[in-house]
């Protein structure tokens, strides 16, 4: 993508001769557009979506198989299959890795490939700090993985509450690498969170006011303010937690007189707004595929982005819900019983658009649209579960219980994962050129639907009767009677996990196949509605041949279909290809696009360097650190655009056509 | 650091407060560079605002963490025995001096008077050093009164929060040294003019933060 043709319509992607200038005076600038060099190097942000969406699957099966590894321990009363320890290990690395290094950066893959192309901008604000966030996210994943071979993961459970986190409960590496591996992919939470806003607040298309905006974009925006103010959050408690592993210093051991409350406090603020981080983009994926398979325009667009909004305001006053058992006293948790309650309002309010949406609709059943509307079903029965959290009598029964389990996988598998597998469905098309097939989807489905009710559904009952969550085995003498019986539900859910792990396989094969067949996806498949659509499947390297002007929410459709004065009715005036061609006939010259960069994959790879360095030997931070300050000073010296002499030789003037643009 | 690159054709505000008008969209090519953006704020400064209301959580984690732990002395020395407030405020008084200076080489940016810009870059610097000198001081002095960073928790959180916010005095004085030794070499891609005024703005909510820190730790009795 450094030198960039004059589109012609076919977009030649072949490196030209050209040798660009040195950066710093020592190195040549990373020019290859092909090969493993380009995505090494890469900052075009569909590539680093991707990249994020793969590291993020891998990520998905590596917790995916944890999880299996909790239901076969717990299939059986007595289970032998883990460890008391490992058992530890393996709930808070589960945990730690579905949030963190799943369903976020799988949330930041989907907004890095589609914002762009959703507000008509050729890439993101900062391009370097861009890859810069992946490659941190990637080397935090694994830096955290490394401890399951460096003497044990962690094993406080994820919020990691002292003194379970304190040395002397947790006395190997583990809770270290955790501390420091999160602190990794914050940065690349913060910093991804900064590129977003400014490219969705400044990169929009001429006309694209922010309430002509796709709703996906919109719920990124929220989930990009949350995250600015609540990483810092979790940093500082995360330092702490450090500190007092590494310095010996006491911030949360009692017996010093510190208050572990504090922890609580600290991990929650950040904690609370991170549920709505993990949720509100598959409402964004959901919010675009509704309308598109009801052929009717999203339902109360104006509510739906209110709603998305309030959600993160009123997100910030509720985190002490997770600590009601924890003796806050009656007024605290009367005001956060409450301000829990109230954020019930606008996450009801986008359900009943949602379904309003569908409502005397044309209904396509495509698996993108059963996702959807499994996101509906589960998500609600996941809501209103939290809503008897809410009440705090009832909440004190609930914590620490299998109840609490349910509820967050109704919410997260229900909500977030369907979502996802929603959005992959949706815009397998656009990424890959290639339609996911539509029967294995639809297996895939129904797998996942009975596979999750089935394996979450019975932890209700097993809540209520009082299985504690991360209890690593219960005794036969203990498993009850009848409808009561913890073995039973124990095995329904373990089978549930067993149908669970076959519909992904399904998932996975259906990738398999669908990359081995043609890429013959219509250029529109779904008739769609958003700016994404206006350009070829897989986009061009610089997204659109001609920036488009906006004028209406849902642009695309709007180009594609007007209203007939006489009838009313919206009739269609233009296919999918006709106004591609248009835009290709009316091609931009000289599209200016940002160069690879070395430094962006140096940093990140410093940062892991001077983590280990801080658990095992100080020369290894003094390495990280030369690294952290070389690579800060190479990447500032280092022109995000080249100039013009960067082009050797200049542009051959072989006829219009042929017109290079400098690299950018 | 932030990025940057400025797009070279457009260098200065003049130009850049008109482009919003003049320039047709196709100019926005995206990668971060001047022309056209939405709401007529450079990406740049845009980020860099958005960077530090980060920040103020950040620094809001740690005050909390110091106002919940003040009092918590254990045997160690108590913040009304070691601080010396006289001292404080006078490292105080030149590290507010320093925003001084800074505006003074953000406006000499603006009026493209390199050498004054250099000047007061590096005076700025200077400042900041002596403010960093002046901690490095006190925190001696504190740690011979019996005051370590394990003493107790109202020592743990002091010198997390005053460390913390000494770094960011520490990166900032890199970044003025920095952008002096690029501005000497003229080796900045785009509008100096902005690049001075980025780094203005972390340097002048380095010190803010520093008045909060300053009222809440040193001048609120204990």
């Amino acid at each position: 993508m450094a030198i960039i043709e004059r589109p012609t319509g076919e977009m030649l992607r072949a490196p030209v001769g050209v040798s660009p200038r040195t950066s710093l005076g020592m190195y040549r600038r990373p020019v290859e557009t092909t090969g493993w060099r380009s995505w090494l190097f890469t900052v075009d942000h569909k590539q680093l979506g991707l990249m994020y969406g793969i590291t993020a699957f891998v990520f998905f099966l590596v917790g995916g198989l944890e999880a299996f590894m909790i239901r076969l321990q717990l299939a059986q009363p007595n289970g032998k299959v883990l460890s008391a320890d490992a058992y530890n290990q393996m709930f808070t690395m589960h945990a730690t890795t579905m949030v963190f290094l799943f369903v976020m950066p799988m949330a930041a893959g989907f907004a890095n490939y589609f914002v762009p192309l959703q507000i008509g901008a050729r890439d993101v604000a900062f391009p370097r700090i861009n890859a810069f966030g992946y490659w941190c996210f990637l080397a935090g994943g694994l830096f955290l993985n490394s401890s399951w071979l460096l003497g044990g993961a962690a094993d406080g459970g994820w919020f990691m509450y002292a003194p379970n986190s304190s040395a002397l409960f947790s006395p190997s590496h583990g809770v270290d690498f955790w501390a420091l591996g999160l602190q990794i992919t914050g940065i690349a939470s913060l910093t991804g969170s900064i590129n977003l806003i400014v490219t969705i607040l400044n990169m929009r298309a001429p006309g694209m006011s922010l309430m002509k905006m796709p709703i996906f974009t919109w719920m990124i925006l929220v989930v990009q303010f949350l995250l600015l103010f609540a990483v810092p959050v979790i940093t500082v408690a995360l330092f702490l937690l450090s500190f007092q592993r590494v310095f010996g210093a006491t911030f949360f051991d009692v017996s010093a007189g510190a208050d572990p409350l504090l922890w609580q406090h600290l991990f929650w603020i950040f904690g609370h707004p991170e549920v709505y981080i993990l949720i509100l983009p598959s409402f964004g994926i959901v919010s675009e595929v509704l309308p598109v398979f009801s052929r009717k325009p999203l339902f109360g667009y104006p509510m739906v982005v209110f709603s998305g909004a309030a959600i993160g305001f009123v997100g910030w006053g509720v985190w002490a819900h997770h600590m009601f058992a924890s003796g806050l006293g009656p007024v605290s948790v009367t005001v956060f019983s409450m301000s829990t309650m109230l954020i019930a309002i606008p996450t009801g309010v986008k359900i009943i658009n949602w379904v309003m949406t569908m409502w005397g609709g044309k209904l396509r059943f495509t698996t993108a649209m059963l996702f959807a509307i499994g996101l509906i079903v589960e998500f609600t029965i996941g809501g209103l579960s939290g809503v008897t959290h809410s009440v705090s009598p009832s909440d004190t029964q609930q914590t620490d219980t299998y109840y609490v389990v349910a509820h967050f996988h109704y919410v997260l598998f229900g909500g977030a994962v369907f979502g996802i597998f929603s959005g992959f469905y949706y815009w397998w098309p656009k990424m890959f050129g290639r339609l996911l097939d539509e029967k294995l989807g639809k297996l895939n489905f129904w797998l996942m639907v009975i596979g999750m009710n089935l394996t979450f559904g019975p932890m209700h009952i097993l809540g209520l009767q009082g299985q504690p969550r991360r209890m690593y085995r219960y005794t036969t003498d203990r498993i009850g009677e009848g409808f009561f019986n913890l073995k039973f539900w124990n095995q329904i859910s373990s089978l549930g996990a067993f149908i669970l792990a076959i519909g992904i396989i399904v998932f996975i094969v259906n990738v398999v196949r669908t990359t081995r067949g043609p890429a013959n996806a219509p250029l529109d498949p779904w008739d769609a509605r958003s700016l994404e659509w206006l350009t070829t499947s897989p986009p061009k390297v610089h997204n659109f041949d001609v920036i488009p002007t906006v004028s209406h929410l849902d642009e695309f459709f709007h180009r594609k279909y007007a209203e007939n004065e006489m009838t009313g009715e919206m009739e269609r005036i233009a296919t999918a290809e006709e106004l591609m061609k248009i835009q290709e006939d009316n091609a931009e010259q000289n599209i200016h696009l940002p160069a690879p960069s070395y430094w962006p994959l140096i940093l990140a790879l410093a940062l892991p360097i001077t983590a280990y360095g801080v658990i095992y030997n100080k020369i290894l931070i003094a390495v990280g650190a030369t690294m952290i300050v070389l690579s800060i000073f190479g990447w500032a010296l280092e022109p995000s655009l080249a100039d013009d002499s960067d082009l050797e030789p200049p542009a051959p003037a072989d006829g219009p056509t042929k017109e290079l643009a400098p690299i950018v | 650091m932030s990025e940057l690159a400025v797009d070279t054709s457009s260098g200065h505000d003049a130009v850049a407060s008109d482009s919003r008008h003049d320039h047709t969209p196709h100019d926005d090519h995206g990668g971060g560079h001047g022309h056209y953006t939405s709401l007529g704020l450079s990406n740049n400064k845009l980020g860099m605002w958005l960077f530090l209301g980060s920040e103020c959580l950040l620094f809001g984690g740690l005050i909390s963490t110091y106002m919940l732990y003040r009092g918590r002395t254990a045997k160690g020395p108590g913040p009304n025995q070691v601080y010396d407030i006289p001292f404080t405020s006078a490292s105080s008084f030149v590290l507010l001096m320093s925003s001084l200076t800074m505006v003074l080489a953000v406006t000499a940016a603006k009026r493209r008077d390199d050498g004054n810009t250099r000047l007061w870059l590096s005076v700025t610097a200077l400042l900041g050093a002596l403010f960093v000198g002046g901690q490095v001081y006190e925190f001696t002095g504190f740690y011979n009164e019996g005051l370590g960073f394990t003493t107790s928790l109202f020592s743990s959180s002091l010198y997390t929060l005053t460390g913390f916010h000494g770094v960011h005095v520490t990166v900032g004085i890199m970044m003025l040294m920095a952008l002096r030794g690029i501005l000497t070499k003229n080796r900045i891609v785009g509008d100096k003019a902005e690049v001075v005024e980025l780094i203005g703005l972390y340097w002048h909510f380095v010190d803010i933060i520093w008045i909060i820190i300053f009222t809440l730790v040193y001048l609120i009795p204990a």
